[in-house]
């Protein structure tokens, strides 16, 4: 009897394991064919690598950077890079006006980078899909109440928003990140109702609520994951945008105050020595354009990849 | 010498699974005034091919042909002004969607006026006199009423009946009617398919009907061919096509036909599918 | 068989109501225009019509997905009302759907298996196991393969997934399936085989169908009864024999002359007119 039972246990674990690596296969298949649109478009390729450096950079920076970033050499103030007269191969980058390292601070300052972009994507991201998916779902007059509230969001100059609730909520990175989040938001929030109110009438949908689906099960199992794609495109450049508000901010002297080594707060620092120095304002400001620029090659990608209307068949 | 012949087309698509074979080998040839049907289901290549032939393909498909003439003239060897000039004045094209084929943004009036705009050199009173007499020509009521409305205030019968009107604008010597009834009604597409024949039978231009419907066929075709996965299984006239099929496929097809079911199950194509994939396996080896 | 009757529709209405604007004023549009008829269980009804004649209105109230206006709706002797609160689960068991579009009909995120599951999930407390194996047996009743499980939607042709959206609304072994045009976007060969899938589960099953169509060949092969709707009434109800071989209506008169026919007298007759 026992025996009997054993090879039946073992038969049925032979075809769920079966099951589980045709159930792992279709998965693959989607990735490859994913990366084979994706790859089509080389820019985002390159962009790809390039962040993908940067996030490399960014974790091993204790091991990357030369220097600590807040050490000060005081005999190498305003120090220019190691090809040009007076430079040493010490200082690769050259060294601010209080001697430190400005290659070391741009490696620590992509941490804060891609830390603030992690950040402000996911709460803009998860407010913007749960407000949006409300508002599609249900229609009528809650729909028409949050959107009113993104509309008048959307209203505001980005910036000076950002800048005003900074000024309310006090200046520092945390609150900044707060801000641009918020500012961000109604992009998603827009465009995931979009999404869901082309989803919400499809067949699936209705064949789900027949099979006794609840609301929520319809909005956040049924619906949201065929909503994702354009919200992916959009938190990639979303994700740079983030980092530019940041810098913004950081240059106005509201985001990340000195010596945090951000970016934006470099370029700040450094706005007096811009006719003397051009080290010290043009590696930060590189910086931001090559990341911003690598991310967006990265979003075309992604948009090209997931969208289904430019897919060929 | 026949008014249009096409010879061992071959079309190719690039995918992410390597390239795909959507025709491979395909001939046609269409005479002044008659009806030619192609026929097969999804994936036989049956629109690739005259999308082929109007040059309206992605970049992703590759053509070859042996032979691509229309009235005599090559069609590959036409600059691309040439052909634009064969295709759209002599050549003309009616498509599945008819509410999805016209411009919502413009009326319908203008929109036929468009086409005899660019082929001909009418005046533009001449080009309205034109425009309504094309519509009355396609069974609209009221035509003088109707130029001025937009597809959306139209049924998809009508809206049908005006991109008839428009492919007959600059009398096509030939017209390509791909999947022209398959999303109307019954009653539609009864009115459609007649008005296409009669305008067929007046102007005694060729008429190329792509459909999967063996009943639109048996009601419209002279001369049928049969296609199956990129390839041609059959060609014949209609008559023998449904009296004595050669091809087993073909026999298949029309033995699915419901109103052809004898008993209680209807006989399925699946076991010729079988007989199928051995002969490709035989080509490919 | 006769006799037991598993749906009965009295009179039943369906309005949809346009909202009046600013300048515009509320107007009502009447989709169902009181209709009548009874199933019997294990029977076939056909409703034939054309679009806009109300009988994918009437297949939403059929499965409570829409609430009718006025009228009853019997399903195996209970009677279902929508508008007050939600439907239980014995009632969603009793009546379920499968739509026209393949493609449209199956969510493109979620694996074959979990479509199939879903059902189970939502209405029964079987454990996962068990919801597995029940999928898995029902795969191959439908004509599929184990391996099919784990795979997404659009790794299959217009007929599997034809296949797969009948596996799902028989996963809970309802007693009524409506069938919204399940035939009309597949192909001429997979519908023969798809037509047949459906003879055999009626058979097995003991379903009753409500099979919406707007094709005759296909209502003349599979039908007990046949109801022809034109612009939201029943101008023709009576079993299919009667309604084939003596119409009485104009309408379905008209329809039946439209239908194009595939025999080859006819052919021969259009050939002849042709040449004349």
């Amino acid at each position: 009897m026992t025996n009997v039972s054993t090879t039946e246990t073992r038969a049925k674990g032979a075809v769920a394991e079966k099951l589980a690596s045709e159930s792992r296969n279709a998965t693959k298949a989607m990735l490859v064919e994913f990366w084979y649109y994706f790859k089509q478009n080389r820019g985002a390729v390159i962009g790809l690598a390039v962040f993908l450096i940067l996030v490399v950079v960014a974790l091993l920076a204790p091991y990357v950077a030369p220097h600590s970033p807040d050490m000060q050499y005081r005999e190498n103030f305003l120090q220019p890079p190691a090809w040009e007269e007076g430079g040493s191969a010490t200082f690769l980058l050259g060294t601010d006006a209080v001697g430190r390292d400005i290659l070391s601070r741009l490696i620590y300052g992509s941490r804060y980078s891609l830390f603030i972009g992690v950040v402000v994507v996911t709460i803009a991201l998860s407010g913007g899909i749960v407000l949006g998916v409300i508002a599609g779902y249900f229609r009528g007059s809650v729909d028409t109440f949050i959107m009113r509230v993104m509309d008048i969001i959307l209203a505001f100059p980005s910036l000076l928003l950002a800048l005003v609730l900074v000024a309310i909520l006090g200046p520092g990175l945390t609150n900044a990140m707060i801000a641009i989040a918020i500012v961000l938001q109604p992009h998603f929030v827009r465009l995931t109702r979009a999404a869901v109110l082309s989803e919400r009438n499809r067949d699936y949908v209705v064949a789900a609520r027949v099979a006794g689906a609840g609301n929520l099960r319809l909005m956040f199992k049924t619906i949201l994951p065929n909503c994702l794609s354009p919200l992916i495109v959009q938190a990639t450049l979303s994700f740079s945008n983030a980092i530019l508000d940041a810098a913004a901010l950081g240059f106005l002297g509201m985001g990340a105050q000195p010596p945090t080594p951000e970016w934006g707060t470099m370029l700040a620092e450094a706005r007096e020595f811009i006719l003397r120095a051009w080290w010290v304002v043009t590696f930060p400001g590189l910086a931001i354009l090559v990341t911003v620029l690598a991310i967006n090659l990265v979003g075309d990608g992604l948009r090209d990849a997931l969208d289904p209307k430019l897919k060929r068949s | 010498m026949p008014l249009l012949e096409i010879r061992n087309l071959k079309v190719e698509f690039e995918t992410a699974s390597g390239p795909f074979k959507a025709l491979d080998g395909v001939d046609y040839t269409v005479d002044s005034g008659e009806v030619l049907a192609i026929v097969g289901e999804s994936g036989s290549g049956k629109s690739v091919a005259m999308l082929a032939l109007m040059g309206l393909l992605p970049d992703t498909a590759t053509v070859t042909v042996d032979k691509m003439e229309f009235e005599g003239r090559d069609i590959t060897k036409l600059s691309a002004t040439d052909r634009r000039q064969v295709i759209g004045k002599d050549i003309s094209m009616i498509f599945q969607e008819p509410i999805a084929s016209l411009n919502p943004c413009f009326t319908v009036g203008f929109q036929i006026g468009e086409a005899l705009k660019v082929h001909t050199d009418l005046s533009s009173s001449d080009r309205s006199r034109r425009v309504i007499e094309l519509l009355e020509a396609v069974g609209i009521p009221e035509p003088k009423g109707r130029l001025s409305s937009f597809p959306h205030q139209m049924s998809g019968g009508q809206c049908q009946r005006v991109m008839i009107a428009m492919a007959i604008a600059c009398q096509p010597k030939l017209l390509i009617a791909d999947e022209p009834t398959t999303a109307l009604d019954v009653t539609i597409q009864k009115q459609i398919l007649d008005l296409l024949l009669k305008l067929q039978e007046e102007s005694g231009m060729g008429l190329i009907m792509i459909t999967h419907d063996m009943g639109v066929v048996a009601e419209t075709a002279d001369r049928v061919v049969v296609q199956y996965q990129g390839r041609q299984m059959e060609e014949s006239d209609v008559l023998t096509l449904f009296e004595s099929p050669k091809h087993p496929y073909t026999k298949a097809l029309l033995s699915a036909l419901p109103e052809n079911a004898t008993g209680d199950r209807l006989p399925t194509v699946s076991d010729f599918r079988e007989f199928l994939e051995s002969e490709a396996k035989k080509v490919s080896a | 068989m006769s006799g037991d009757i598993i749906l009965k529709v009295r009179d039943l209405k369906r309005d949809y109501v346009t909202k009046g604007g600013l300048f515009k004023k509320e107007s009502t549009l009447s989709a169902l225009k009181g209709v009548s008829f009874d199933v019997e269980r294990g029977s076939t009804l056909a409703v034939v019509g054309e679009s806009g004649c109300g009988k994918s209105t009437l297949a939403r109230i059929l499965t409570m997905i829409d609430p009718a206006t006025a009228g009853t709706v019997e399903i195996d002797g209970t009677a279902i009302d929508i508008s007050k609160g939600n439907i239980s689960r014995e009632m969603r068991q009793k009546v379920q759907i499968v739509f026209q579009n393949p493609y449209g009909s199956l969510n493109p995120r979620q694996k074959i298996g979990a479509v199939l599951e879903e059902p189970l999930l939502l209405n029964s407390d079987k454990p996962a196991a068990e919801r597995r194996d029940l999928a898995l047996s029902m795969l191959e009743k439908v004509g599929l393969k184990p391996e099919h499980y784990g795979r997404y939607p659009h790794m299959f042709s217009g007929g599997q997934r034809q296949r797969i959206a009948i596996a799902r609304a028989i996963m809970l072994q309802p007693k009524l399936l409506v069938l919204d045009e399940p035939v009309s976007a597949l192909d001429l060969s997979v519908q023969a085989q798809i037509l047949n899938l459906l003879a055999d589960l009626q058979d097995e099953f003991d379903l009753t169908y409500v099979f919406i169509s707007h094709d005759l060949s296909v209502v003349r092969y599979i039908a007990d009864k046949v109801m022809v709707m034109y612009f939201g009434e029943a101008v023709e109800y009576g079993t299919r024999d009667e309604v084939f071989s003596d119409p009485k209506h104009s309408y379905t008169k008209t329809l039946f002359a439209a239908t194009p026919r595939a025999d080859i007298e006819s052919i021969r007759e259009r050939l002849a007119n042709k040449a004349a």
